[in-house]
């Protein structure tokens, strides 16, 4: 059952290339179903490994899926309402004074269901070579998805895309390889890649090697997740794609980057060789953490300011990998209610786009009053993904931060909370002045609004609100097993 | 150093005084052949050489000593670079440990005189082929010591007489892809040492285009004759340097080893003669690419030899 | 006699960098580029002569991928774009090939470091592979011409095989035949980039996609 998870948005995605328009609409939505119906199947049922040990559904790979899976149903279900909106053939520019079109729908739907099928693999890989074709095979498929409005910006950011993170991937693989070396002990063995091998097997490994592996791994991967220096690709890539798929790269393909760092340091956890990668992790959190506060002090284009505050957080995710123990499970419960917020924003982003025809914070005024659903959803996220109570990045960012204090790494806490707080101040207050005041006088009153664009973000966002306060105890148990995965002596 | 007493260990000095011009003529049939006509007679460079012996010289009173040294000094350093080269497995006459360096450096002094009597007639011409010169030459002896200093290391001597008997066409069977880079460094080598396309035209007219012709531009008479001696005896001592690569010396009788040797020379020059009537001469900024490619090859030559013994 | 092969094919890889470094016409780099795929593709075949089907198949996949698949794919893109030539580079190519000579000799020295099980061949290959690597990356990172970053990447992907050879990575033949086809894919993906490039910008030149900056 669990390849069911991906051949069917596989096969759906051959499927959108042939089926009419309207049909294919409602293929993304219906496949999104089909896929949360499985994986709240596989929350209730534990479905055993398949495919030689190589799919398996283990607590990380469990959280992670279903994260996509509820962010794949709301955007798609967006997505839908989105291309009803889009103008067919040849429309002006916003920024620039060349017209542009819009790349075919039918490229559109398969290749946003073949995202779909390659993050699921990714999910429940247990080899790492699968996981690394997987991963190659998101940056593929999303590559057109990036270029979909069709103008020079777009582009430029799809060929950034496409060329660094191949690039990166491409490094990734060389560690790969090099785990696998240190798994070939003297007697000539070969430990296989697979996950649950390695960890078995943690203290035959030769550590020289795991760690040269690990360091190529967490550069590579790290370059697909946006850690710093290797995030330029980033902020152009999420803020030119469209909506939807603005929205899913921040809030599910950045997670499987993540994903594939994790897995290394189970590896490395078994070994009981913790320590450095620790380092290493804590230190490229904190950079992303500062450098994505610096870029968006003074950021005028709106999404671009969601991109860049997507950095922070994988920061933040990373900073509290490394730390380990509790911060960990901290981590990962950061990691749920980024997506679901940062999705939200995304989406909402879109909404405020296509009324306001700007990309440009300063320009966008009154949103509260234009499109009152859309203005007050973006309020709350405002507020939720700078870590505001009762939304849940609140209690994972405060125990991220507490575990940094009481373990000695009282200079980090201290320049990671003087950073949010400047985070806090630009986000809102571009955020906030874009919801307030009025509206320029070109627009109209208030509009109805159009519920297939604004449920989807109402849902991610009370979503996360819920979870704030409640955590369900199957989700709490399940994130304490991920969290112990990477335990090791420190 | 030992300087050999015995008439056998010159016996390749004198086929080489002998015989050099008899290069530059093969590489004129050769080209001469190509280009659809008969050519000049195989004896015609003794022919000139006695012409131009037998001539006035005419010195221009903007010159000094320094013009009617050049081509002495040139013709006496090639000279004793002939006797530094061994031939099959006679060992050359003035062998002795580290001799490669000392061929490099009298090729060196050579060129630095011929480039002080371009630059001493004080002709912008020749101060330009001047300049041209030594700018190539900067980048090949790193490459010609580089090429040598691997066959040194894969043949544990320092002496070319010790170096050259050790390598040839069997000994390729463990180290084929070394010697094929080192041959195919020294060819490019030789082809600048010796001024031939792609790197020189000598057959041109056009002084901008020049290297080597038009630094011997006013000689005349017996300098010339010296001059073009030189070219042709270049020809054959850095030529032995190639052909020494593939003879087998030791697997054959001496004999038989010393005819290999220059028959290899003889169809060295038709492989230069073929080279000049099919390729055109390169762009001047393109032929430090060319000879940088060369340093390259010879810097694998020389990595995978210390890889390969390590 | 294998040693000798092998080491042919090593050379040929490393004269293959070499050349790329030094080449400003394009068409004539992603010749090279298939070259250096095809020798690479035969490499297993060399070192490995245990002749498994298994070995062979991916072999001659690999050899008609790499040195004929891709370049197809490539000269289509060039052929389409009409720049052949590359625009100057702002690291010039006399001191590329300086630098990828001073690189060689740097793995080579690195790959001495190594402690690698394996025979004597293959540790020959390790120098050579992190070589490529190198300089791949160095091509993509200082090349203008949008066709070269893409030839570039090919051979740091030539190098990341050729490292796998090396370190005598045993993987099933299900999983390097996706390695190769996230390679094609990626290399089809760039070359549909390529072709909407040219529609928007006047020469492949990537310093003309600046627009997004901060």
């Amino acid at each position: 059952m669990l390849t069911a998870l991906f051949i069917v948005p596989l096969v759906a995605g051959v499927l959108a290339l042939v089926v009419p328009r309207v049909v294919r609409r409602v293929l993304m939505p219906i496949t999104g179903l089909v896929h949360v119906a499985i994986m709240v199947w596989a929350w209730i049922v534990r479905p055993p490994p398949e495919l030689d040990g190589w799919i398996a559904l283990d607590p990380v790979g469990q959280i992670f899926l279903s994260i996509a899976s509820v962010l794949f149903l709301a955007t798609s279900l967006y997505a839908a309402g989105y291309l009803a909106e889009e103008d067919p053939g040849w429309r002006d520019d916003i920024e620039s004074p060349l017209p542009f079109i819009n790349a075919p729908e039918a490229v559109f739907a398969s290749c946003f269901l073949f995202f779909l099928a390659s993050m699921t693999v990714v999910t429940l890989a247990q080899h790492f070579s699968l996981m690394w074709i997987a991963i190659e095979a998101t940056t593929l498929a999303t590559a057109p998805l990036l270029y979909f409005h069709r103008h020079k910006r777009s582009l430029e950011a799809t060929w950034k895309y496409l060329v660094l993170c191949s690039v990166g991937i491409a490094l990734a693989l060389i560690g790969t390889f090099f785990i696998a070396v240190s798994g070939q002990t003297a007697g000539g063995h070969h430990i296989p890649l697979l996950l649950s091998e390695l960890t078995r097997t943690g203290v035959m490994l030769e550590p020289t090697w795991l760690h040269t592996g690990f360091v190529f791994i967490l550069v590579g991967y790290g370059t697909k997740m946006g850690l710093v220096p290797l995030h330029s690709w980033l902020p152009d890539a999420h803020s030119e794609a469209p909506s939807p798929v603005s929205a899913l790269l921040s809030g599910a393909l950045l997670n499987c980057a993540c994903l594939g760092i994790w897995r290394t340091l189970q590896v490395y956890a078994s070994a009981g060789q913790v320590g450095a990668a620790r380092e290493l992790l804590v230190g490229f959190g904190v950079m992303s953490v500062v450098v994505a506060a610096v870029f968006m002090v003074n950021q005028r284009d709106y999404k671009r300011l969601l991109a860049y505050s997507s950095v922070e957080h994988m920061g933040v995710i990373a900073l509290g990998m490394g730390l380990g123990g509790p911060a960990a499970f901290a981590a990962l419960l950061y990691a749920i209610h980024h997506s679901l917020v940062k999705s939200a924003l995304f989406l909402l982003s879109g909404n405020i786009l296509r009324v306001f025809k700007t990309k440009s914070a300063a320009e966008v005024r009154g949103a509260l009053r234009t499109s009152p659903w859309t203005g007050g959803l973006w309020c709350a996220g405002m507020f939720a993904i700078t870590g505001t109570p009762p939304f849940g990045l609140f209690p994972a960012k405060f125990a991220i931060l507490q575990h940094a204090f009481a373990h000695g790494y009282v200079v980090i806490g201290i320049v990671c909370l003087l950073f949010f707080a400047i985070i806090f101040i630009g986000l809102t207050g571009t955020g906030l002045a874009m919801a307030q005041g009025e509206p320029p006088p070109a627009l109209g009153g208030a509009t109805r609004p159009q519920w297939l664009l604004v449920l989807p973000p109402a849902f991610l966002l009370t979503l996360s609100l819920v979870l704030g306060s409640y955590l369900p105890a199957p989700v709490h148990e399940v994130l304490t097993a991920a969290g112990a995965t990477i335990e090791g002596a420190r | 150093m030992m300087i050999a007493m015995e008439p056998l260990p010159y016996l390749p000095l004198v086929l080489a005084l002998l015989g050099a011009p008899m290069l530059r003529s093969v590489i004129n049939r050769t080209k001469a052949w190509f280009a659809g006509r008969r050519g000049p007679p195989l004896l015609q460079p003794y022919r000139d050489l006695r012409k131009l012996l037998s001539k006035g010289a005419v010195y221009s009173r903007t010159t000094t000593w320094m013009f009617r040294m050049g081509p002495a000094v040139g013709l006496s350093t090639v000279i004793v670079a002939a006797l530094l080269v061994p031939m099959a497995t006679i060992a050359a006459p003035f062998a002795f440990v580290g001799d490669l360096f000392l061929f490099g450096y009298l090729l060196a002094l050579g060129r630095l005189f011929t480039v002080l009597a371009a630059l001493d007639t004080g002709s912008p011409f020749e101060g330009m082929g001047a300049n041209r010169e030594v700018y190539f030459s900067a980048l090949t002896e790193p490459v010609l010591l580089l090429c040598l200093a691997t066959l040194a290391r894969q043949t544990d001597s320092l002496s070319l007489s010790r170096i050259y008997p050790a390598v040839g066409v069997f000994s390729w069977s463990d180290a084929t892809p070394l010697l094929v880079l080192v041959a195919a460094a020294m060819l490019i080598v030789f082809l600048t040492e010796n001024a031939r396309i792609p790197v020189d035209d000598p057959t041109t007219h056009l002084e901008l285009t020049m290297i080597h012709e038009v630094m011997v531009l006013d000689h005349g008479g017996p300098d010339l004759a010296f001059i073009e001696y030189t070219v042709a005896l270049k020809l054959w001592v850095v030529g032995q340097l190639i052909v020494g690569i593939f003879v087998p010396a030791t697997q054959l009788t001496l004999w038989g080893a010393m005819l290999a040797d220059v028959v290899g020379l003889f169809v060295l020059a038709v492989l230069v003669g073929v080279v000049e009537s099919t390729m055109a001469r390169l762009r001047m900024p393109n032929v430090p690419q060319l000879l940088l490619g060369a340093g390259a090859l010879a810097a694998m030559a020389w990595l995978l030899v210390l890889q390969v013994g390590s | 006699m294998n040693t000798v092969l092998f080491e042919i094919v090593l050379v040929v890889v490393m004269i293959a960098d070499i050349a790329l470094l030094g080449t400003s016409r394009i068409p004539a780099c992603i010749r090279i580029v298939a070259a250096q795929g095809i020798t690479l593709g035969l490499l297993p075949v060399v070192v490995d002569h245990a002749e498994r089907p298994h070995i062979i198949a991916l072999a001659a996949i690999t050899v008609v991928l790499r040195g004929f698949g891709f370049p197809w794919l490539l000269s289509r893109s060039l052929r389409m774009l009409g720049v052949p030539r590359e625009i100057h580079p702002p690291l010039g190519y006399a001191m590329s090939t300086v630098l990828g000579v001073v690189i060689l000799g740097y793995c080579f020295w690195l790959g001495a470091r190594f402690e690698v099980t394996g025979s004597g061949m293959t540790r020959l290959v390790l120098p050579v592979a992190l070589a490529t690597i190198l300089i791949g990356l160095m091509i993509t990172i200082v090349r203008r011409h949008a066709l070269m970053q893409v030839i570039g990447y090919l051979a740091l992907e030539n190098g990341i095989y050729a490292l796998g050879v090396g370190l005598s990575i045993e993987e099933q033949l299900i999983v390097e035949l996706g390695v190769l086809l996230d390679v094609f894919v990626g290399v089809f993906v760039m070359g549909i980039a390529l072709h909407h490039l040219h529609h928007e910008i006047e020469r492949p030149d990537v310093d003309l996609l600046d627009e997004l900056k901060h």
